[in-house]
């Protein structure tokens, strides 16, 4: 796959593939590359220092003031906003939708991977690949139809989490089973060959061998899910929707925000750092892993 | 108790608890069969959760969505292909279909050139990592966040009034504008600057993917050309760039699949308003705001089937590569 290369990559440091021109020669490539980092950055720095600026500053005069005057920075718009039941709400509900959202595919892909990399049945490769294609499918294709087996007529979770959870769960689906089959089938046959000759069950194999054996592709996959589930919006818009306000995640919240406020900008910055909060701890925690979810993930709908 | 803390413990104990019981208990109900029989039935509890899910919220609504969109708007009556029709005369659905056209183009052409250049240009210099995980970074936030931060980026305060767009004020300082960006449909400017921001999300994954490939391009073959007298550009366009194009092309899919899904952006920045509207975008406002299910399934379908031949390449090289492990 490309993923374990492209981290290899990241966390390499620059071969000397290129001839080294004088020092002097090279200084149009650092303006370059540094000039690049700085304009990708600035939009972040822009938010970030006005989520910590007192309102009057923020619609008085823009983000770079601040920087010849750091002592006006204050907390009180963290402080206001995470007063705001909803924004702490959403927090907690992002949370509430993410975990959940992450484990169930993660374990449901891991015994259909098993079944698919160490168990023999009649047509197991043609169901593979059936499993796989459906990666074809934009979850936009299925959401009215679920909207309806969700409602009174149906299975009436609309609006819950259990709702949210179940869909995210199929949609992450074919992704995680392709990737956890292509690990677990590579995993050396030898060890559940004598595994089940010293007369370990599959469920003892799968849970004491295959598990642990595949904890880099799951932990990818699982920051990946993760992170697909906690920055969604158009799931949870759909699925918990107006319906039911205090399960609305932290994006649905921040999405209001955006079309509803009046002056409020400050607060609107420093609710988005909010939820980028988790996202870029996970990001700097675990960047080798991280980088191999996102990028082999990707491909995913 | 708390109703919160309830749904803590489902969500940390019970779930999990739920999944290794579920497998263990495969077992015992296998003890129920003959000997011979236990390898045949197996499998089949094993992918069964797997299964159910798939059929059930991916399968079964998908050709649901395909009889819903020869239906009315209530689903009552079958109406053949007028939902398609509408969407293909309609001034805002044909809109919305030529804004998905420029989003696959420019944002194509934008992330995997940027990413090129980024690649390459990194690959010289030896805080390289550091500069990708900058430029990667945008990738882990919502697109929610992104709208935010950009949000702030093309903010337009009436003439007259201090400027805290960054991009105004800068303008500003060498006396043009200011401009309300968001609202300036005149050559597709706002969506354009959209489809920027989504630019600034994604080239990180185009320029991982790419520096990977690059790294894997013989170091002695470029210095042979090199040797032989080549410059840095021939080196570029005779050597790097072709052996480059598989890889281009795969990052390509990528971003067009996510062109032709483009939603959030579009929903948090303009709401569709001002010529951005994008068939994703569109179909939500036919399912809530006018309830047509119909029309809304006739936009799903032609995202599906404009998706599928992108998807089955992509799909052809995850094959491929599994054939070379």
């Amino acid at each position: 796959m490309t993923a374990p290369a492209a981290i290899a990559s990241t966390d390499g440091v620059a071969t000397g593939s290129a001839k080294r021109p004088s020092r002097f020669g090279r200084l149009p490539l650092h303006v370059a590359v540094v000039g690049l980092v700085v304009i990708w950055l600035i939009p972040t720095i822009g938010l970030l220092i006005n989520s910590f600026r007192p309102p009057q500053e923020v619609t008085q005069s823009g983000w770079w003031t601040a920087i010849f005057a750091p002592a006006q920075l204050t907390l009180d718009n963290y402080v206001h906003v995470l007063n705001q039941s909803n924004i702490g709400q959403g927090f907690v509900n992002s949370l509430f939708i993410s975990i959940p959202a992450t484990i169930i595919p993660v374990m449901v892909a891991a015994f259909a991977a098993y079944a698919f990399s160490w168990m023999e049945f009649p047509g197991r490769n043609v169901l593979f690949v059936i499993v796989v294609g459906l990666l074809v499918i934009p979850l936009q294709t299925t959401l009215i139809p679920i909207l309806q087996l969700y409602g009174p007529k149906g299975l009436n979770i609309a609006g819950s989490f259990l709702a949210v959870w179940l869909a995210h769960t199929a949609y992450g689906l074919p992704f995680a089973v392709f990737l956890l089959r292509n690990f677990m089938g590579a995993l050396p046959k030898e060890v559940f060959e004598s595994a089940a000759l010293d007369g370990a069950s599959p469920v003892t194999s799968f849970l004491r061998l295959a598990l642990p054996m595949s904890v880099p592709a799951i932990a990818a996959l699982s920051i990946f899910q993760f992170l697909f589930v906690w920055n969604d919006l158009l799931v949870a818009l759909i699925y918990i929707g107006a319906a039911s306000p205090q399960n609305q995640p932290l994006t649905i919240v921040v999405a209001g925000l955006v079309n509803s406020l009046g002056g409020g900008w400050q607060y609107l910055a420093a609710a988005a750092f909010l939820t980028m909060a988790v996202p870029l701890a996970v990001f700097f925690g675990l960047q080798r892993y991280f980088v191999r979810g996102i990028v082999g993930g990707s491909v995913k709908g | 108790m708390d109703p919160r803390l309830i749904t803590a413990i489902i969500v940390v104990v019970g779930v999990p608890t739920v999944l290794i019981g579920y497998i263990v208990l495969t077992e015992q109900v296998l003890r129920l069969f003959p000997e011979r029989l236990k390898p045949k039935i197996r499998p089949w509890l094993w992918l069964a959760p797997a299964l159910a899910f798939l059929i059930v919220w991916l399968v079964y609504p998908t050709i649901g969505t395909a009889i819903r969109s020869f239906q009315n708007s209530t689903g009552t009556k079958f109406i053949g292909f007028d939902n398609f029709v509408w969407f293909f005369t309609n001034p805002a659905t044909i809109g919305a279909l030529k804004n998905n056209v420029i989003w696959l183009v420019v944002m194509t052409i934008l992330c995997v050139g940027l990413g090129l250049l980024i690649a390459v240009l990194v690959d010289r210099v030896r805080y390289e990592s550091v500069a990708k995980a900058f430029i990667f970074v945008p990738l882990a936030i919502s697109m929610v966040a992104a709208g935010v931060i950009w949000k702030f980026m093309y903010d337009y305060q009436t003439a007259g009034t201090t400027q805290i767009g960054t991009l105004n004020a800068s303008l500003g300082g060498l006396g043009i504008g200011p401009i309300p960006w968001l609202q300036v449909s005149d050559f597709s400017v706002n969506t354009i600057l959209l489809i920027v921001v989504m630019t600034w999300m994604w080239t990180g994954f185009c320029m991982v993917i790419i520096s990977a490939a690059l790294k894997g391009i013989s170091v002695e073959l470029l210095e042979a050309a090199r040797v032989d007298g080549a410059n840095e550009w021939q080196v570029f366009r005779g050597i790097i760039l072709p052996l480059l194009l598989p890889t281009l092309a795969v990052v390509s899919t990528t971003i067009i699949i996510t062109a032709l899904k483009a939603f959030d952006i579009v929903y948090v920045m303009t709401s569709g308003n001002f010529d951005t509207e994008v068939m994703a975008n569109r179909m939500i406002k036919e399912m809530f705001t006018n309830g047509n299910f119909g029309r809304a399934s006739a936009i799903a379908m032609v995202l599906l089937l404009a998706i599928i031949p992108v998807m089955a390449l992509n799909i052809r090289r995850f094959r491929a590569q599994e054939a070379i492990r």
